[in-house]
């Protein structure tokens, strides 16, 4: 294992960082696989650096008015709705 | 009918003629059906039901086809065995006992059992190819950009194409015509350089006289034994009627699988951020401030693949990972671009068996995620170059169905139908 395999308090920084609640059990068990996983993506150490020659086109449209989603279609899937809007928890 | 093919069976009529009109399709429950429920294998969207058609639901439609329900798959797209679904796994009609492959595992099982004439899947590094091959049936991993993915539920959207599975070439060519050719609503399709009038389903000839065929040795190695037999016999069959092959090599391709799951995850970190519970699916309705809201959110409705791509992929995307992780893929990507430009360049088409090993016994493979990712060697590489492939079947092994697939350059789809065709 290399030094950088990956702690427990690192799982559960990143786990904060992404928003996903994790059980301890699940830390554990994904503390383990990360090291396997992490160590794995070391040999990206071995890829010389390539000319990216990216044939790539900006694709644009008129930024003009068009027909979108009813209010009320857009909000159906909504667990709560207020007046017409999303309802989601408190920011603090 | 089979075990758990579908997630939803519920059938949408398509319009009176068109040339799908009597065909029935599969379409795979990550790409959105207007008033069908759409889940993505997953708890997360159990009850979202979208409010608009993807664009390649709207062509199915329109080309007259009745869609006979949503087919399982692992969630998000993320696996190989179809296992990661929230709603269970689908047996292999081809091989029971044995996984269907995946992600679009219950696309291919449906097309295999005869619970649709073909189906439609996604394929972000072989969910379309690996299923195919496991299944015994032919599907296609379009050029990047041949087909809409507007309505497609984002995973790995640089990496994603939708295509089609048919029970022989002709029929999944001839699916591919209807969903081809670009859209508005989805700013990275491209109209495919034309070759006449001629449709992909007129490309099935079987006609591979003097056709090229570049072997790739990387993608030999370390495959069963059994599958490199049959994908030898095949390639012998081909020889037999006029075409010729070489090996060639391709030293990137030694870091595809890393490269692949690296920007997989990234991508996917980014993507299904947008699951809180607020606007659509899952909401845990838990108390605290917002993000404790979230999190715990996203910690019901999300299982343990999904939440250990978000993880790795937030990981490799952090401050002071970045360059060590992400750019250096990129780096790999552009490699495997460059190799594969090249073999093509004294190639018609490069051939490899689709998936290294035989389909995996159900419950076999799911404690090891790293051993998962290796079984993608093949199937990756072609989609960080962006380019088409088609894995159709080539025997098999101890009864179990063998996948070989071509691999040709950007837009070249006609071309790996013709050489596809050949092996029926």
């Amino acid at each position: 294992m290399s030094d950088d395999a990956v702690s427990p308090e690192e799982v559960r920084h990143v786990a904060e960082l992404a928003r996903v609640g994790l059980a301890d059990d699940e830390v554990d068990q994904f503390t383990r696989q990360f090291a396997d996983i992490l160590e794995y993506f070391e040999t990206l150490d071995e890829v010389p650096e390539v000319d990216r020659e990216a044939d790539l086109t900006n694709v644009m449209r008129p930024d003009e008015v068009r027909d979108s989603l009813e209010r009320e279609t857009a909000l159906e899937n909504a667990s709560e709705t207020e007046d017409g809007y999303f309802k989601g928890p408190n920011v603090s | 009918m089979a075990d758990d093919i579908f997630i939803t069976e519920e059938t949408i009529e398509g319009a009176d003629d068109g040339p799908l009109a009597g065909t029935t399709v599969a379409v795979k429950d990550n790409i959105s059906t207007e008033g069908v429920r759409t889940t993505c294998g997953s708890r997360m969207l159990e009850e979202y039901v979208p409010p608009y058609d993807a664009t390649v639901v709207t062509r199915l439609k329109e080309a007259g086809a009745t869609i006979v329900g949503k087919s399982n798959m692992d969630e998000f797209g993320m696996g190989t065995t179809t296992e990661t679904s929230y709603f269970g796994s689908t047996d292999n009609p081809a091989a029971p006992g044995h996984v269907p492959g995946g992600s679009s595992g219950g696309s291919a099982a449906a097309v295999a059992a005869g619970e649709a004439d073909v189906a439609l899947g996604s394929d972000t590094g072989g969910s379309i190819r690996c299923p195919a091959a496991f299944c015994g049936v032919v599907g296609i991993k379009p050029t990047y950009g041949l087909v809409s993915r507007y309505g497609l539920v984002a995973y790995g959207n640089s990496l994603e194409q939708i295509g089609p599975f048919g029970e022989t070439v002709e029929d999944a060519a001839q699916l591919l015509d209807v969903i081809a050719g670009s859209d508005e609503r989805d700013a990275t399709t491209r109209e495919a350089p034309t070759d006449g009038d001629s449709s992909y389903a007129d490309a099935a000839t079987g006609d591979v006289d003097g056709l090229t065929i570049g072997v790739p040795t990387e993608l030999l190695e370390g495959a069963d034994e059994g599958v490199v037999e049959t994908f030898w016999d095949a390639i012998a069959d081909l020889e037999a009627q006029g075409a010729t092959y070489h090996d060639v090599s391709l030293p990137s391709v030694e870091h595809a699988v890393e490269a692949y799951y690296v920007i997989a995850m990234s991508e996917a970190s980014s993507n299904l951020a947008r699951f809180d519970g607020v606007r659509y699916g899952h909401d845990a309705d838990a108390d605290g401030n917002w993000n404790d809201a979230f999190a715990q959110t996203r910690e019901d409705g999300f299982g343990d693949e999904v939440k250990r791509r978000i993880l790795l992929g937030t990981y490799a995307l952090s401050a002071g990972y970045h360059d060590k992780y992400y750019k250096k893929a990129q780096d790999a990507r552009a490699w495997v671009k460059q190799d594969f430009d090249e073999a093509l360049a004294e190639a018609d088409v490069l051939a490899s068996p689709t998936m290294p090993v035989p389909p995996f016994e159900l419950g076999e493979s799911l404690d090891d995620p790293l051993q998962m990712y290796l079984a993608d060697a093949n199937t990756v590489p072609v989609n960080l170059a962006d380019l088409p492939a088609i894995s159709v079947p080539a025997g098999e092994t101890d009864g179990l169905p063998v996948g070989l697939q071509f691999i040709g350059p950007a837009f070249g789809e006609a071309r790996l139908i013709r050489a596809g065709s050949a092996l029926e």
